[in-house]
């Protein structure tokens, strides 16, 4: 059979249809979109063996909870310039600090009050450093610093239990996106995208390890790959690594912007931390 | 070296009680090399002693073979109100330890 010139163009034109059906698809589904539906969410335990569940909900044996103490421990000392704690402001972190874990990152409005500094968008970690060197006028503390990980697994434990709820702001939604585009972007040597596992393959095994959903509910957790406590960061430029891409440096935008997505795309999961993971 | 002591704070006399404690160490086995391909030497906690009331109940010998940040349990019966503390060493010489007390009652 033989396509003659006007068969030539009715292919053509079936195929501009499928273009424009796609477009139109892509552009429908729009900012709400969830590969991984909220139904279909499960909480990260769910991948873990029953080994690290029980370590997990024993504080007595959860090994986080060494730097718990620690963090519980800088959040009461004197420091910096004005000598001030955090728990000098905020009091007691069980009450002060409630269910703030769940609602990071979070924009942090300019301080600048002309607004010439944007907005920036913060991850708990970041808010934490941030206080340090506004109030307390020190240095941050370095990305992946053991104090660093004990306050902020400290302030976030205090939310644990609590739904995760990032902003659902308008100002937001520009950091969201970006979040969504780096989580569905192909990268490294293995050409793969955060979903290719995590919303695709969830609960199929890699190697002798089941692929979790990818959510960042329990972070700071303790990882026993690590034999120590890690940020979600970290976690997050593990998975870089494993594709053999270039990982992201620790506290970058798009990082805090991914960690961001995640948050969102997990629903209202409850905090973990400090959660106890392979 | 943060560690942290668990034993119940009240007990009867002659009952039976877990202490358990877990230990802040890298617990290096000597294996692994560093970013720079050095070896890094092995450095664990080689010795644990326990005591009661100043009297040893519990001893431990470790290895390379313990994970980082190890946990210990042990069993024993409380006989008098009295502390009970834990010391430990490991290959730099370098000493911890923790104590706690425990009330019992007759």
């Amino acid at each position: 059979m033989r396509a003659g010139p006007r068969g030539i163009w009715r292919w053509h034109w079936l195929l501009a249809g499928c273009i424009a059906v796609q477009i139109g698809a892509s552009v429908q589904a729009g900012p709400a979109e969830r590969l991984l539906p909220l139904a279909a969410v499960r909480p990260a335990a769910r991948f873990s063996s029953a080994d690290l569940r029980a370590l997990q909900a024993s504080d007595d044996a959860n090994p986080a909870m060494l730097w718990v103490v620690q963090g519980q421990a800088l959040w009461r000392t004197p420091a910096g310039v004005a000598g001030a704690s955090c728990a000098g402001c905020h009091g007691d972190a069980a009450v002060s600090m409630r269910g703030v874990a769940a609602r990071y990152p979070a924009l942090e409005p300019s301080s600048d009050p002309a607004a010439i500094a944007p907005a920036r968008l913060l991850n708990l970690e970041g808010r934490i450093n941030q206080c340090r060197s506004r109030h307390q006028g020190l240095a941050p503390w370095p990305a992946e610093s053991q104090p660093l990980l004990g306050v902020s697994a400290y302030v976030a434990m205090q939310s644990r239990g609590q739904p995760l709820q990032v902003s659902a702001d308008a100002a937001i939604q520009p950091y969201l996106e970006r979040g969504r585009a780096l989580y569905l972007q192909r990268s490294g040597q293995m050409n793969l995208a955060c979903t290719h596992c995590h919303d695709r393959h969830w609960g199929d095994k890699l190697l002798g390890e089941t692929i979790s959903q990818g959510h960042g509910n329990g972070y700071p957790a303790y990882r026993l790959e690590w034999q120590g406590l890690g940020s979600l960061q970290r976690r997050l430029r593990a998975c870089q690594s494993g594709i053999r891409a270039e990982m992201l440096p620790f506290g970058s935008p798009a990082l805090v912007e991914l960690e961001l997505f995640l948050a969102w795309r997990a629903g209202t999961l409850a905090v973990e931390t400090p959660a106890v993971r392979r | 070296m943060p560690a942290r002591l668990l034993v119940p704070e009240h007990a009867r006399a002659g009952e039976v009680v877990a202490v358990r404690v877990l230990i802040q160490h890298p617990m290096e086995t000597g294996f692994s090399h560093d970013m720079a391909g050095a070896l890094i030497a092995r450095n664990v906690i080689h010795t644990l002693i326990a005591r009661y009331a100043g009297q040893e109940i519990f001893r431990a010998e470790m290895g390379s073979g313990i994970a980082a940040n190890p946990m210990l349990q042990f069993w024993t019966i409380a006989r008098a109100s009295g502390a009970i503390t834990l010391e430990w060493v490991d290959d730099r010489g370098v000493r911890g330890s923790v104590s706690a007390s425990i009330v019992v009652e007759p």
